[in-house]
């Protein structure tokens, strides 16, 4: 049985497709093909002079040692973040699927943190943990650890991995919750009846069933982790301290925004998109498999 | 030119025609003059102030202030705007940014040229040598338009000096006294800092150099060529960082971190030294329950010549380019009305700036205002402290932004302790340089 529309010509459906196509061209194609034109000039920040210097942005980049260092903090980061905020996120959206009270305030208080603007999210833990004012980081000295993210590299680090993972469970909760919601009863009841434990029940059953919620997850996840973590870094540690946690895009940021280097900025989100979208491909080509829809 | 240029030009230019058609239509009996600014809380109503009372003073003009943001964001804002053909008249310009903006001649007027141009009085003696001499060119034409000035002074607590049985009216004089106090106020008043600095380039490098008449970079501190080269690892240099390396580790030495989000440990009460802007002075007036002073920066006794001048800190308003003739004229005639000795004084006594023409020093000096409040004079004694020098007279690199942050990883890896001092300084010099070349190279084609 084959679904198709039946079109008269084919001018009605190639114009139907024309809304979507355009879009597409102008948000997506249109700066991703201008941020590769700009990556082979060099440009002062006024734009006054401009010379065409094919790939010599990029192979400064790449006799540049600072740059593999971010690459390797962004593997930590990203591998952190991403795991962190899946995995509480299914923890959190497991228990509040059960039958509790109060469950709706209890769902709404943890999609809250999604609402918040990135920036908003890193000055609030900023707050907590910044060494001198901070609740938090009062009470850790009381514990006698000497918390100092100014300073010492893994502070930062777990600062802002702990900022980027807080964002993003909200939105993982959201995604797991509704995909729980969608398992149907009767298969985890029949499972009771046999026999089956709760947590050998998640882990053959709901687990299993989820999987293509955590695989549409890991992936948005992962892309979230990539570009849209800058403006934490931003307001929390500024990437310091001696680079400890400059992640490849806020790189891309500092450079091109602050630094007013475009070109170098522009090989370095293009050296980004690369590895976004080989990243993906491999996502979709392996774990996919492993996923059962 | 390539098609996404073209295309966005359209763009823009559609966006532009919409809204011009509003707002300039009721122009025509007044010329406008934009100034985009960074200036907030008690600034940015000063700011207003001035705009309102120029716009007041005659009627063919008016200055229209904009807030733009951080420092940073106002910069990237008038480079965005001049690349869509759309610049600000006035544009309020940290002192990081001048050298950017002076190797843009084509997007800038120079200041000594539009006042020439407008036929108003104009005498570049007439400011502070320290201050003219940081936004002028080698050959002494001054580029911008000095507004708001501060420059480094060391804060200390006075009823932390009293706890720890040192003289509050005799602050150390030198970075060895310091240190000494320092460790003393840790034992005896507060056992989490024995001082701090904020900013950590700017006082540590920028100023400090300055203040010991060492060189930065070569060509008088880059103003005689963008050809100029870091010289920050030498022997004064690496022996500064290595000591606050070691003083880091058992909390005399508390890092600040790269801006002023640092500064709050001194008004609550937890660094009883830190070495800031004096434009920290309000700051301080409003939120520090203790007894404080300032004092000027310290200096090493065996480096000869010291203590020299200082150099500046704060901003500075650049002319865009391309504008009409009757509009640069309004441009003079409100930076004519800005140098008045009475209002330079008025500000400067009202808003902490510091005043930038040596008449408006004067008069605040015989009116015996400092008196009364001598922490406004501290940092104006540092900036005449002596006549500047060719390292002293000021400082011009470009990419100063991203350098700043280069230089301040090095030094946090100093004081983590990942690398000596020797090695965190050589490598801010090389990759400093490395920045330069960069500029030297997109500016001078």
């Amino acid at each position: 049985m084959e679904r198709r529309a039946l079109f008269g010509g084919k001018l009605l459906p190639y114009s139907l497709l024309l809304p979507q196509f355009a879009i597409v061209v102008v948000f997506f194609y249109f700066p991703a093909a201008q941020a590769v034109w700009q990556s082979l000039l060099m440009q002062d920040a006024f734009g006054i002079s401009t010379e065409f210097v094919w790939f010599e942005n990029y192979s400064i980049l790449a006799s540049n040692p600072e740059y593999y260092k971010t690459m390797g903090t962004t593997a930590v980061f990203s591998a952190l973040v991403a795991f962190l905020s899946l995995a509480i996120g299914l923890l959190l959206a497991v228990m509040a699927d059960k039958q509790i009270k109060g469950a709706t305030i209890y769902k709404t208080m943890l999609i809250w943190p999604y609402a918040v603007a990135p920036a908003v999210a890193g000055v609030l833990w900023l707050f907590m943990f910044q060494p001198s004012l901070g609740m938090l980081a009062k009470m850790l000295r009381g514990w006698g650890i000497d918390w100092n993210p100014l300073l010492n590299g893994n502070h930062a680090m777990i600062l802002v991995v702990l900022a980027a993972t807080w964002k993003q469970i909200s939105y993982n909760f959201l995604f797991f919750l509704a995909g729980l919601a969608a398992i149907p009863k009767s298969v985890i009841e029949a499972a009771a009846i046999d026999g089956a434990r709760p947590l050998r029940r998640f882990w053959t059953i709901v687990f299993p069933l989820l999987s293509p919620t955590a695989f549409f997850l890991l992936v948005v996840n992962i892309v979230y982790v990539f570009f849209d973590t800058f403006g934490i870094i931003d307001s929390v540690t500024g990437g310091g301290p001696a680079g400890n946690t400059t992640t490849m895009v806020y790189k891309v940021y500092a450079d091109g925004k602050l630094g007013s280097d475009l070109g170098g900025s522009a090989a370095q989100s293009v050296v980004l998109m690369v590895i976004v979208i080989a990243l993906t491909a491999i996502q979709f080509k392996f774990v996919e498999r492993k996923v059962q829809y | 030119m390539y098609l996404g240029r073209s295309l966005s030009k359209h763009f823009m230019a559609a966006l532009l025609a919409g809204t011009a058609l509003t707002v300039a239509a009721p122009a025509s009996a007044q010329v406008e003059i934009q100034w985009w600014h960074a200036m907030t809380g008690a600034n940015n109503d000063v700011v207003n102030r001035l705009a309102a009372e120029f716009n007041a003073s005659q009627s063919e003009y008016k200055v229209v202030a904009s807030y733009k943001g951080s420092y940073p964001d106002t910069m990237n804002a008038g480079i965005a705007a001049f690349r869509a053909g759309n610049a600000p008249h006035i544009m309020q310009v940290f002192e990081v940014g001048t050298a950017t903006m002076m190797a843009a001649r084509g997007a800038i007027k120079p200041v000594a040229d539009l006042m020439k141009e407008a036929g108003e009085r104009f005498d570049p003696n007439s400011y502070l040598p320290a201050v003219a001499g940081y936004y002028s060119t080698a050959k002494g034409e001054m580029l911008s338009f000095p507004f708001n000035s501060s420059s480094t002074v060391m804060w200390y607590n006075k009823d932390a000096f009293r706890k720890a049985g040192l003289n509050p009216d005799a602050p150390p004089k030198t970075w060895p006294e310091v240190f000494e106090a320092a460790k003393k106020l840790k034992a005896a008043a507060t056992p989490n800092c024995g001082f701090s600095t904020a900013w950590v380039t700017w006082v540590n490098i920028e100023q400090f150099s300055v203040w010991h008449n060492i060189p930065i970079g070569t060509k008088s501190n880059g103003i005689d060529g963008f050809d100029t080269e870091f010289k920050i690892n030498s022997p004064t240099h690496v022996k500064h960082f290595a000591n606050l390396a070691e003083l880091v580790k058992d909390k005399t030495y508390v890092y600040g971190g790269r801006t002023n989000t640092g500064e709050g440990t001194f008004t609550s009460g937890e660094c009883p030294i830190l070495l800031t802007s004096s434009g920290f002075y309000g700051n301080v007036k409003a939120n520090a329950k203790f007894d404080w002073a300032n004092a000027p920066m310290p200096y090493y006794p065996d480096v000869a010549g010291a203590p020299q001048n200082s150099t500046l800190g704060g901003a500075s308003l650049w002319v865009m380019g391309g504008k009409p003739a009757n509009e640069y004229k309004g441009v003079a005639k409100f930076f004519a009305f800005l140098s008045d000795t009475d209002r330079q004084a008025k500000l400067h006594t009202e808003s902490g700036y510091l005043p930038i023409t040596k008449a408006a020093y004067e008069k605040v000096k015989s009116s015996g205002f400092y008196n009364a409040n001598p922490y406004l004079e501290t940092p104006l004694k540092e900036l005449t402290n002596k006549p500047p020098t060719e390292h002293s007279k000021g400082l011009r690199f470009g990419n100063l932004v991203q350098i700043r942050d280069i230089w301040s990883e090095e030094i946090e890896a100093a004081l983590q302790g990942t690398k000596t001092a020797q090695q965190a300084m050589d490598a801010a010099v090389s990759r400093g340089n490395a920045m330069l070349r960069q500029f030297e190279r997109t500016v001078t084609r």
